[in-house]
């Protein structure tokens, strides 16, 4: 065999570079880094927190074809309350900050939902 | 008795006949009850349509087309080929071009007609619109749905009226807080986005909130009459009723809901 020990510093360089974020990262314990979401301005959101965190993209999509399609514009909770359906006009309301409530969750998570290229974002307040 | 094979054959025949005879009159009947018996379109009823009176419209006024472009953020691009238009004025020629235009008097000659979408009875975008973006509803209104535009742009080109407009650019200035030509973004209702058609939506959003659409509220001469056309009583019947009134290209079948007084 040729050049042996030339391919064995190779394969060392390329097993140095491969393992060095790990090697970087030995013995520091810190926890992965969570998105961190602004609390809303109203009260009580019009699902429990936890249903609108697992389920709000599909509250959304069914919202839109409800209220283009079928003219169905207002949704009535678990609670018996009814709230207008609408992205821009109910949500927004109290999750007015659009940077640190939906982009903060949704860069963490890396999906890239294109309302906003139509809907108007409210205006940053604070 | 014997019976020639012929004489059976011959007998069978004619029987058959009659038989899809009285089917085909029975069809018949059947067909034109319902015709009869029903409006073409859904089961509401309605059929929502505008009249415009351009005896009344001023030559100068843009009231309407502001009201309906502000509250729909409608973008103005500087190039007309790029031009993004809801409701606009345009010439009796344009608006009319199968109606004669030989010695047509002057004052028909200089009016604006207001030109919007027809809201059809049997719309041409909505038949050829491959992802169902464009769809009729029951009370007659020809909507989009501009989450299923995919821009290919068959209903432009099916649309007799023009009365859709493509977004060849981001209707939304860079910064993204103004529309293109300096106008703000009414936050209640959306922009669309590069590569959507849009057009006139007879103020869908409005009516929901039992408002009389935009242009029709905006009107300072009262050009504009907005209602049921399926319903006899309704002051938009009344005043068809008592004027001559013209449609754009009627010869198309697409039965329009916008009527013209001239």
């Amino acid at each position: 065999m040729y050049d042996t020990g030339k391919i064995l510093i190779g394969v060392a360089i390329f097993l140095i570079i491969a393992i060095f974020p790990f090697l970087l990262g030995v013995g520091d314990s810190s926890q992965a880094p969570h998105p961190v979401v602004l609390k809303a301005a109203g009260e009580q959101c019009i699902e429990s927190a936890a249903y609108m965190r697992a389920n709000h993209m599909q509250m959304l999509d069914q919202w839109r074809d409800d209220v283009v399609r079928n003219n169905d514009r207002t949704y009535t909770n678990t609670s018996g309350k009814t709230f207008t359906k609408s992205l821009s006009n109910t949500c927004m309301d109290c999750h007015s900050n659009k940077k640190e409530f939906c982009d903060s969750c949704h860069d963490y998570s890396s999906v890239r939902p294109y309302c906003w290229e139509c809907h108007v974002e409210p205006k940053e307040t604070n | 008795m014997e019976e020639s094979r012929r004489d059976f054959l011959k007998k069978a025949g004619m029987g058959s006949l009659i038989g899809l005879g009285v089917f085909k009159t029975l069809d018949k009947i059947g067909v034109e009850d319902a015709f009869a018996s029903s409006t073409k379109e859904g089961t509401s009823g309605t059929r929502l349509g505008l009249v415009v009176d351009a005896r009344k419209c001023k030559a100068g006024c843009t009231e309407c087309i502001n009201a309906c472009h502000a509250i729909h953020n409608v973008p103005k691009f500087e190039d007309p080929k790029d031009e993004v238009k809801w409701i606009w004025k345009d010439g009796y020629h344009n608006v009319f071009p199968s109606k004669s235009g030989q010695f047509i008097d002057d004052e028909t000659k200089e009016k604006p007609f207001m030109a919007l979408c027809n809201h059809c009875e049997d719309p041409p975008c909505v038949r050829v619109c491959p992802t169902k973006a464009t769809f009729k509803r029951e009370d007659g209104i020809v909507l989009m749905d501009f989450h299923r535009c995919i821009g290919c742009r068959f209903c432009m080109a099916a649309c007799p009226y023009g009365s859709r407009s493509f977004n060849w650019n981001n209707p939304r200035q860079k910064d993204g807080n103004k529309l293109v030509g300096g106008k703000d973004i009414d936050p209640s209702f959306p922009t669309r986005e590069r590569g959507v058609v849009e057009k006139c939506n007879l103020c869908a959003e409005r009516l929901a909130k039992n408002l009389i659409p935009a242009c029709v509220e905006a009107c300072p001469e009262g050009a504009l009459v907005f209602g049921d056309l399926n319903n006899p009583n309704s002051k938009i019947r009344q005043i068809l009723k008592s004027n001559h009134s013209i449609q754009r290209k009627p010869e198309l079948g697409t039965g329009p809901s916008v009527f013209y007084i001239v």
